[in-house]
Parts: structure tokens; C-alpha cells; sequence
């Protein structure tokens, strides 16, 4: 029977079974954990606010998450009548799925990643890039001028912060000598990058933020000037769709930062009493580090202007990474440290 | 066989979504299928073993290029009644033109010969044991370093022309200064005056006059005009 199954797997279809799985298995807990990111988020800014947070649904809260879902289940969907209904389907459709497509190339431990690609990061790169279409597509199938002001703000500030995060990948490509992320991670064995690259670690994840469209860069939603920006006209699933790509997206950028800075599933300094927990576990542990700060960052900082966010992405992380660049790489060339120096 | 059947599928919907590009009556969908287009193709690169090439293409083409496209097309009024109206009367010269170029496109590729070798590096032209994404950075910037740094600064000069071109600064535009508002203190700031009881804020001379709004700079030397100002507020 084991040795039959065994056979199966090696076949084609065996092998498309398998990837499914463990895509499931993979999913799964990731969802769990986007539910319980948005029930994180609201009992941490409710501390750091000096209130409860949600506490009536279930022990300290612990099923607000649910039942949040299942009353978005139980709403109507209402499409505008002016909208183009395929397209305002789709839009929230393609964020949350471009959100979940990343995670086939994240190692969350020594060889666990789905597909061991060796572009891995180029791919996290173009999916993360492709994330500003659900937006765009959202805002303009609307047919409202709200959603569209939302969608334009928030395709000009991605663009923007592509580019210094693009840079910011490339210094760390130049230290690790690969495009494969397990590479990348196990390149950190001496030390982790985001001591030698410490101006960048910051700069990346600022630029996270804005990728994400949280605060202090959330002027894509901007309440207090264009309602909710670009999902303003969508309710009901629609609408959680757009939710839980959001915070998926957040634990993406945090596993990206985890992986290009924090050493991914390494213990710390590498040293005994660290390296007896389970490298899925140092993971988890960091991504929720990270996520701390986005969850922080939103409670403690106001919303930038549109101008001052283009100043920001263009005048001070645009310069910055590249000079940061080029000042690794010409150390690195002097002391002789390139991975790939023929 | 299976790679097979994924290139049949991937071209075939790049086919499609290309016709669809050029027919569509929507600009936006034309565009939407022009990025479903670029992803085919990615995904064609890929089944050819460059998988560089294939994710170079999404980011630059689909992630960066064809989101301005899109912000373009979406921004601009487009008069579909006017777009159709000289339809017919440009038809024929513009079949005259495409025919023109179909025959020459013929001519060439009948007369085209292939080496053996080159036919056989089709796909994947790849010294066995290293990665494309290596192999295609010893040929850029070692191999032929010169002709990049060229088209580099061929780009450079058009980006340059572009913005000379665009950019009109008329001199009305309030910026922001970043220096000047970092470099800004309570002690040149804040003003503490003691108000006599009901004798209003008049006679203090304190309040902005309502003309136009002086720039950033010409506002710290209005400051600097009181010279009383500053120096009652260490008191205060």
C-alpha cells in the first residue's frame, strides 16, 4: 500500500497531488494566522490606546476573528450600477490571490519552500509588484471618483517605493551571491544582515509599509479625505477579500524582511540554548517581531501627505539605497568578499 | 508532454489576449489584456529555461510599464466616436501598409538561414552547471560592458529630454522646505506675550498680516522682524 503511494507520488499527477498538499498545509495556518493578525492588531493598538480591545467573543476575544467572517459571509454584495461588475469582482479576486501566489517560494525552514526557485526573490519581487493591480482595477471598475483618486494614489506611491526596494534586494543579493532565498538564508550563517546592512533593514521596511498601504502610508484608504480610497464601493466578501489580502500581504512583507535581514529560520548568534527550538519556530517568531512594528507603527505616527510620501520615496530612499549600494558592493570588491568574483 | 501541452496553452492565450489588445473597444481592457499577454509570454520564457528573462519581464513590464499605461489610459478622456470616425476612409492605406510589411516580413524570414548550432541553442543556451541569472551577468557587464554603458546613457539622455521638455516651473508652486522647517525651534517660533485683559491681541502686533502668503523662507524673516518676539520668550 506505502510502497504503491510511494510510486504514485513520483508520477506527474502523483506530483501535482503533492504540491497541492503541501500548498494546503502551507495555507492553511496562514490563514489562521491573517485572522489572527487582525485580532493581534486590535488588542495591541487597544493596549497601547489604553483599552481592551475585543474581549466579548470567546475567551479574551479569541473568536472576534470568526465571527467578523462570518457576518462579512452573511452581508449582501452590492455592485454600483455604473460599475463594470467583471472587473469589480475580480479586483479584490486578484489581491487576495496574488497575496497567497508569494508564499509558494518562502522557506520557512531549511528546504520547506514549495517551489526551491532559483529566482526566488525576483518572483517575491514581481508578485509583491503585481499587488497595485487589485487596487487600480478596484478603483477604476468602481466607476466612482473616490475609488479611482484612491487607486492613482496608490499606484503612483507603489511604483515610487518598488524602486528603492528593488535597490535595497540588490544589496542583499550582492552580499548573499544568489537569487534563491534558502541560499540567502543559510549566506546569514556568520551574521545576520540587518547588522553590516542596518541602514537598509530600516529603509526596507519603511518601504514595506508603503508597499503594504499601512500607516503612515495608507493614503490609498485615507479615511478622513477619500473615505476608504479604493474599496470604498465594496461590501460583504468582496470587501473581506480585500481585508484579508491586506493583512496577508503584511505577513508576506514581514517574512521578506525575516528572510533578506533577520536570518529567516536560523537561531540566533547559532549558539546552544537558541538552537534547540525548531527553526519553524525562530520563523514564526521573527515575522511576528516585524509585525509588531507594522501593528506600532500604525498606532503611534499620522498619516503623510501625498507630497511628502513622493519626497520621502524619491528624494531620500532613492539616493540612500543607491549610494548604500554601490558603497557595499565597492567594499565588498575591495576586501575581496564576493560571492562570485571569478 | 507536458511542457508540450504548456506551451500549446500559453501561446495560444497569448494569441488570443494579443487579438484582443488591438480589438478590444475598452483602452482599459486592452491594456488588462496586454498585461495577461506579458504574463503568457513570462510564462513561455520560463518553459524555454529563462527563468530571468520570465520574471525581469513581469517586473518591469507588468509591475512598473504597463501600471503607468493603465494610470494613462484610465486618466484620459477618450472619445470613442471620435476614435472611429475616420475609420474608413484610412482603411485602405492602412491595409496597403500592413500588406507591405507582411510581404518584406515574408521575404526575409523565406530567405533567413539558420546555422546548425544556433538552431540546437534555441532554448536555454546555457553553460551546463551554472545559473542564467550568472550567465547573463558575465555577458552584460563583462563581455559587453561598453554597448550597456551606451544604451544606458542613450536612455539617460531621453529621460533628461523628457523632463526639460515637461517640466514648466512657473514659480507659483509652494514647496515645501524640509531644511528650513527641521531647523525650525520653539525658540524662533513661539511667541509668549502677556495679554492685557481686554484689551485684545491688536496693539501686540502679533497676528500675520492677511496679504498673500509669504514663502518659507521670507516667513522666518517676518519672525525675525519682531525683534522684541524671540526675546520675550525665554522670559515667559
Amino acid at each position: 500500500m506505502i510502497a504503491m503511494l510511494l510510486e504514485f507520488l513520483k508520477t506527474p499527477f502523483g506530483i501535482l497531488v503533492l504540491t497541492l498538499l503541501k500548498a494546503l498545509v502551507l495555507l492553511v495556518p496562514l490563514l489562521i494566522a491573517v485572522a489572527y493578525l487582525t485580532y493581534a492588531e486590535r488588542k495591541v493598538m487597544g493596549a497601547m490606546q489604553l483599552r481592551k480591545g475585543p474581549n466579548v467573543v470567546g475567551p479574551f476575544g479569541l473568536f472576534q476573528p470568526f465571527a467578523d467572517a462570518i457576518k462579512m459571509m452573511f452581508k449582501e454584495t452590492v455592485i454600483p450600477s455604473g460599475a463594470s461588475p467583471l472587473l469589480f469582482l475580480m479586483a479584490p479576486m486578484l489581491t487576495f490571490a496574488l497575496a497567497m501566489l508569494a508564499w509558494a517560494v518562502i522557506p520557512v525552514n531549511d528546504g520547506w519552500a514549495i517551489a526551491d526557485i532559483n529566482v526566488g526573490v525576483l518572483y517575491l519581487f514581481a508578485i509583491s509588484s503585481l499587488g497595485v493591480y487589485g487596487i487600480i482595477i478596484a478603483g477604476w471598475a468602481s466607476n466612482s471618483k473616490y475609488a479611482f483618486l484612491g487607486a492613482l494614489r496608490s499606484a503612483a506611491q507603489m511604483v515610487s517605493y518598488e524602486v528603492s526596494m528593488g535597490f535595497i534586494m540588490v544589496t542583499v543579493l550582492i552580499c548573499a551571491g544568489s537569487l534563491n532565498l534558502t541560499a540567502i538564508v543559510n549566506a546569514q550563517k556568520t551574521v545576520w544582515y540587518c547588522i553590516p546592512l542596518f541602514p537598509m533593514f530600516i529603509m526596507f521596511f519603511i518601504s514595506t509599509l508603503a508597499e503594504t498601504n499601512r500607516s503612515p502610508f495608507d493614503i490609498p484608504e485615507g479615511e478622513s479625505e477619500i473615505v476608504a480610497g479604493f474599496f470604498v464601493e465594496y461590501s460583504s466578501m468582496s470587501f473581506a477579500l480585500f481585508f484579508l489580502g491586506e493583512y496577508a500581504n503584511m505577513i508576506l512583507m514581514s517574512s521578506m524582511t525575516t528572510i533578506l535581514f533577520l536570518g529567516g529560520w536560523l537561531a540566533p548568534f547559532g549558539i546552544e540554548p537558541f538552537t534547540w527550538i525548531p527553526g519553524p519556530i525562530w520563523f514564526i517568531l521573527k515575522v511576528c517581531f516585524v509585525l509588531f512594528f507594522f501593528i506600532w507603527t500604525r498606532a503611534t505616527f499620522p498619516r503623510y501627505r501625498y507630497d511628502q510620501l513622493m519626497r520621502l520615496g524619491w528624494k531620500v530612499f532613492l539616493p540612500g539605497s543607491l549610494f548604500y549600494l554601490v558603497l557595499v558592493a565597492g567594499v565588498m570588491l575591495a576586501m575581496g568578499w564576493l560571492p562570485h568574483a571569478a | 508532454m507536458i511542457a508540450a501541452i504548456a506551451f500549446y496553452v500559453f501561446a495560444f492565450i497569448l494569441l488570443i489576449c494579443a487579438a484582443k489588445v488591438v480589438t478590444s473597444r475598452n483602452p482599459v481592457h486592452s491594456v488588462l489584456f496586454l498585461i495577461l499577454a506579458f504574463f503568457n509570454a513570462s510564462a513561455l520564457f520560463i518553459l524555454a529555461g529563462a527563468e530571468f528573462l520570465a520574471m525581469i519581464l513581469v517586473i518591469v513590464y507588468v509591475g512598473a510599464v504597463a501600471v503607468l499605461f493603465l494610470f494613462v489610459v484610465m486618466m484620459l478622456d477618450i472619445n470613442f466616436a471620435a476614435l472611429r470616425e475616420g475609420y474608413q476612409r484610412y482603411l485602405p492605406v492602412g491595409l496597403a501598409v500592413g500588406l507591405v510589411l507582411l510581404i518584406e516580413l515574408g521575404a526575409v524570414l523565406l530567405g533567413w538561414q539558420m546555422a546548425p548550432e544556433a538552431m540546437n541553442l534555441r532554448f536555454a543556451p546555457i553553460a551546463a552547471g551554472t545559473q542564467n541569472t550568472v550567465q547573463l551577468g558575465r555577458l552584460i557587464y563583462t563581455d559587453y560592458i561598453l554597448i550597456f554603458q551606451a544604451s544606458g546613457l542613450i536612455l539617460l539622455v531621453a529621460m533628461i529630454g523628457a523632463i526639460v521638455l515637461t517640466l514648466r516651473d512657473r514659480g507659483i508652486s509652494r514647496r515645501q522646505n524640509i531644511g528650513v522647517q527641521l531647523a525650525r525651534n520653539a525658540g524662533n517660533t513661539l511667541v509668549m506675550m502677556d495679554v492685557r485683559t481686554g484689551a485684545g491681541i491688536g496693539e501686540l502686533r502679533i497676528i500675520r498680516p492677511q496679504a498673500a502668503e509669504p514663502a518659507a523662507g521670507a516667513h522666518d524673516a517676518h519672525h525675525g522682524a519682531h525683534p522684541g518676539a524671540a526675546h520675550d520668550g525665554g522670559h515667559h
